[in-house]
């Protein structure tokens, strides 16, 4: 039995109450009108990218296109005047745009933060799941390890669609196409108001959400019960189950990737972007699994693991950033090879208003990892595994900041006090939670039929 | 050089690495396993030197890497530059995108083929070689221990026979006569 450290409960607090701080800056300092941020961006002195900015009446946030582009987007939007009218029209709503990116950074911040933490407890719930349906002999050893990490699963769920509520409610622009008045403005959002309205989101957001928890309540509970029971039936009922949820995941993973990602660019589509995401939380997810776990064996408990159960997961690291990459570039090069201006803008966007976050993500997520973990032996070093995995993870928090603020902030991005604020306030609500649930049973699931097989394990 | 060879058959892979870890615990010199199939761990249980071959496995992904940006510069920008959905091929890096493909194939492909023709002469193996397998059982599914040794029989078939073994059978080592 493991039992949450005095040191782990100040640290995660002391983490969640500076990131507290953190957080509620960002919202003090955002402007509230539309002269406060008039202010702000007049005390930043002569901003290079203003002068592109804006030639969207519609609030589309992916303004920020090179020429080409812009005849697309005209074409879209209904309400063009003549050209003098535009002229000014354009002055007004440009100061209004940079408005409502300045006023929507702190809730990206938020939600980027929320978002990032929940989804590397999805990561590792469909980790556990796979491992489950594939009757895997090695991982049983470090199950309990995966459902402490799945213990954030409910509370992060439940945080997340609560911003996803107040954004519905109006309180910020992060999904635009949430906006009526942008929607009356807006063809290619009305045609696809089927599909993209709130009331329909929130419903699709419960039905995720219910979903990946009963199966991380019921998994959890025939997992405990299989420590105590005589015969394997418990065993083979969460095989079966496990076998159900992965069906139901990835067509949910995917389907929330659209809704809670990719609809801040209402415009743009990417057929690929769930497997994509997914890529993204399950390495994330792994990583920290790895984490947890060398932290537990360092703390002398989980003493049956051995270099071989720290080789398997290096080699998932390894070999899930590698395909992340993979995704990453399919993504990249088809759009950029066929160079369609309304799928092009996403990446003229990142490539010009982020191109620190956006080539830096390559380096900390393939380049890096790719280069340490190649080495067999290298997999075997606790060490280099939790240096590489903190580069990992910066690297997919940084990954899902490129997919959210773009869209929302615009060229008004900065990492600054909201942003890690942010990651500091989950990290620490993250850190408590997960430690809690793993100290809350025994460390080893000693029932499971494969136990033995995974303690034997030699690679 | 030893003057006699110990050839011990199993028909199962578990019960051979049991095996080669007794021998080994016991000070015999394990000369050679003939296996149908890998077998996870032997190289581990007999105590083998790690192999070099996946250094060279990067050396020659290095060479392949290299090669793919030559030839793609040559082909696509030096010798022939087309415009290709209005990306016209005057500069190597504003068309690298659509090389990355090239270049992961072609490390790939110098990768494997030149792995395995690094481990064809490494193991002195050529087409027509003659096998040097002792039975041929041990192409389909039978697994071999030979040992060399020196002197009485007796202690090793003793070790031998309280593992799971099939047939065990000495020989006396042609080579150590000639010499």
């Amino acid at each position: 039995m493991y039992t949450v450290t005095k040191n782990i409960k100040i640290f995660s607090f002391t983490l969640m109450a500076i990131g507290f701080i953190g957080l509620f800056y960002g919202f003090y300092t955002a402007p509230h009108s539309i002269e406060e941020s008039n202010a702000i961006v007049a005390s930043y002195g002569d901003h290079g990218h203003s002068s592109d900015h804006g030639s969207d009446p519609d609030h589309q946030n992916n303004s920020n296109h090179k020429k080409e582009t812009h005849s697309s987007s005209h074409d879209n939007s209904v309400d063009h005047k003549e050209n003098s009218h535009e002229y000014e029209e354009h002055e007004v709503s440009h100061e209004e745009h940079v408005y409502h990116q300045l006023s929507n950074r702190p809730w990206s911040a938020l939600y980027v933060a929320a978002l990032f933490f929940f989804l590397i407890s999805l990561g590792t719930l469909a980790f556990y799941a796979i491992q489950r349906a594939s009757q895997a002999g090695w991982s049983p050893i470090l199950f309990r390890v995966m459902e402490g990490i799945t213990g954030y699963l409910l509370p992060g769920s439940i945080i997340v669609f609560v911003i996803l509520v107040l954004c519905t409610m109006h309180l910020n622009h992060v999904f635009v196409w949430m906006d009526p008045e942008v929607v009356a403005h807006d063809k290619i959002i009305q045609a696809k108001s089927g599909y993209l309205n709130s009331k329909f989101f929130l419903g699709r957001a419960i039905f995720y959400i219910l979903g990946w928890n009963l199966y991380r309540f019921f998994s959890r509970k025939l997992s405990l019960a299989q420590d105590k029971a005589k015969d394997i039936s418990n065993h083979k009922k969460n095989f079966q189950l496990s076998a159900g949820f992965l069906a139901f995941f990835i067509v949910t993973e995917s389907m929330m990737s659209w809704d809670w990602i990719m609809s801040v660019d209402p415009h743009w589509f990417s057929t690929l972007f769930g497997w994509y995401v997914f890529a993204s939380m399950f390495v994330s997810g792994i990583t920290t699994i790895a984490l947890v776990t060398i932290y537990l064996k360092s703390k002398g408990y989980l003493e049956k693991v051995n270099n071989n159960h720290m080789h398997d997961l290096a080699k998932f690291m390894f070999g899930v950033s590698v395909f992340w990459a993979y995704l990453w570039f399919s993504q990249f090069m088809l759009i950029w090879y066929a160079n369609i201006p309304e799928e092009v803008t996403y990446f003229v966007t990142r490539i010009e208003d982020y191109p620190v976050p956006f080539w830096g993500m390559l380096v900390t997520n393939l380049i890096f990892p790719f280069f340490v973990l190649m080495n067999s032996d290298y997999k075997r070093i606790n060490w280099l595994i939790v240096m590489t995995g903190l580069v990992i993870l910066f690297g997919h928090y940084l990954d899902f900041y490129n997919m959210i603020m773009p869209a929302t902030v615009g060229d008004q991005w900065y990492i600054g006090i909201p942003e890690i604020g942010g990651i500091m306030f989950f990290a620490g609500l993250f850190i408590y939670i997960v430690f809690s649930t793993i100290s809350k049973v025994s460390l080893e699931p000693s029932g499971d039929p494969l136990f033995k097989e995974s303690e034997k394990f030699v690679y | 050089m030893a003057d006699k060879i110990l050839h011990a058959v199993y028909d199962d892979d578990d019960k051979l690495l049991d095996a080669v870890k007794q021998i080994k615990a016991a000070n015999y010199e394990i000369e050679e396993v003939y296996t149908p199939f890998p077998v996870h761990g032997l190289d581990k249980a007999m105590g083998l030197k790690e192999t070099r071959l996946a250094i060279t496995a990067f050396i020659y992904g290095c060479i392949g890497f290299c090669f793919a940006i030559w030839m793609m510069n040559h082909i696509m920008i030096l010798d022939w530059p087309q415009n290709i959905g209005g990306k016209p091929s005057f500069s190597f890096i504003e068309n690298m995108p659509s090389f990355v493909p090239i270049m992961f194939e072609l490390t790939v492909f110098f990768s494997a083929h030149l792995m395995v023709i690094t481990f064809y002469l490494r193991s002195k193996l050529w087409p027509f070689k003659e096998a040097e397998n002792p039975i041929p059982e041990t192409t389909d599914d039978k697994f071999l221990i030979v040992v060399e040794f020196n002197g009485d029989e007796k202690d090793l078939k003793k070790l031998v026979q309280q593992t799971d073994v099939m047939d065990i059978k000495v020989h006396i080592n042609k080579k150590s006569n000639h010499e």
